[in-house]
């Protein structure tokens, strides 16, 4: 052995390779804890790897910039896994149109409550106007949210984290709340989790079955588009 | 995984970058892809077999793709300590809220029809 410790770590911490096995290690050893647990909400594999990921980046020192060199093969995917949303959508069509009037007043019924709680609630607990206007397109897929916080004088940076805490929230309180109001419909469920917490709701609605998972891919989308137009408008209606 | 489909996903998702930046649209360029696609779908009347196998072979492990961007998170912690009792409360809140809301709507207003099924156990996907 002619390298030293230290070289190594240096070589570790530098090549993709690490970002990249550690994504994959702490997601597998999240699902393994999902499935064991029997499938507890809390023990939610995007949340459990997101904690273990940034303690061993906090603990080693190693910055995000340098982790995502090998995390981004990961991330890469995201686009094509969103086109790919069309299969579902196309396959439980025939669902999605004998409900179209149910899921539009739905969608504006939800993509209202998102927003407005948010606002409202922050508002009642004291947050700054720059927060509020960050809070307020946090159900929506990051891309758009960070547009709309752009526009409406929001942080676009604290945007994109306020959106993914939304993603895990819903994605493991999703089931547990639905339960709690007595929803078992799988459209309803899937349409839900979709507007609520965007790809990663959805993600988890996929996780649940085909039918939610269409509806929900379906509800980012419209969500997105929703909000996008609508927010913009209100906000300057209301002169905030 | 087929490779030409898989080429078809990314090609769907690069026009739809170019859309997005061309017209300058609010909606993200995949969400553009998916909506080309879902078009496609509906002209040819049908998905390839092996378009579905490498669309579900995507999704089946939707929920990895955001663990990268979730990390992130740490970056801004600083920017979250100051005010992250607020957020707490609104994130939480308004999540149950609109979860709620969109689910309870959505039942209400649904056309009892009867060649739907009873409610699936709920089940992996393909």
């Amino acid at each position: 052995m002619s390298r030293d410790i230290g070289d190594l770590w240096v070589y570790l911490a530098a090549t993709p390779l690490t970002g990249l096995t550690i994504t994959l290690g702490a997601y597998v050893f999240g699902q393994w804890i999902f499935r064991r647990s029997g499938h507890r909400p809390i023990l939610n594999p995007v949340l459990l790897a997101v904690v273990i990921l940034v303690g061993v980046l906090s603990v080693t020192g190693v910055d995000y910039p340098t982790y995502f060199q090998g995390a981004q093969f990961v991330h890469f995917l995201l686009g094509p896994a969103t086109v790919a949303l069309a299969v579902p959508l196309y396959r439980q069509f025939d669902k999605v149109r004998r409900s179209a009037l149910s899921l539009s007043v739905a969608l504006v019924a939800g993509s209202l409550t998102a927003a407005g709680t948010a606002m409202l609630l922050g508002g009642w607990m004291g947050a700054s106007r720059e927060v509020l206007l960050s809070l307020a397109p946090k159900s929506v897929t990051t891309p758009i949210a960070m547009g709309i916080a752009e526009l409406t004088g929001g942080l676009p940076s604290l945007t994109a984290v306020l959106v993914i805490l939304t993603g895990i929230l819903g994605a493991v309180a999703g089931t547990g709340v639905l339960r709690l109001v007595g929803i078992v419909d799988p459209k309803a469920t899937g349409f839900a989790m979709g507007l609520a917490s965007h790809g990663i709701g959805t993600a988890r609605a996929l996780e649940l079955g085909e039918i939610q998972g269409a509806f929900a891919g379906l509800a980012m989308g419209l969500n997105g588009l929703l909000t996008a137009v609508l927010l913009p408008l209100i906000l300057a209606w209301l002169g905030v | 995984m087929s490779l030409p489909f898989l080429t078809l996903l990314l090609s769907l998702q690069l026009v739809g970058e170019i859309l997005h930046l061309a017209f300058g649209l609010s909606v993200p360029g995949p969400v553009i892809g998916m909506a080309l696609l879902f078009a496609g779908l509906m002209i040819r009347g049908g998905a390839p077999p092996a378009l579905e196998k490498t669309a579900f072979g995507l999704l089946e492990n939707l929920s990895l793709l955001f663990v990268p961007a979730g990390v992130g998170v740490m970056l801004y912690l600083p920017l979250l300590a100051a005010e992250w009792r607020s957020v707490l409360i609104a994130l939480v809140g308004s999540t149950i809220a609109a979860i709620a809301v969109t689910g309870w709507v959505m039942v209400k207003l649904n056309r009892p029809d009867s060649n739907e099924q009873p409610p699936e156990l709920p089940e992996q996907s393909p």
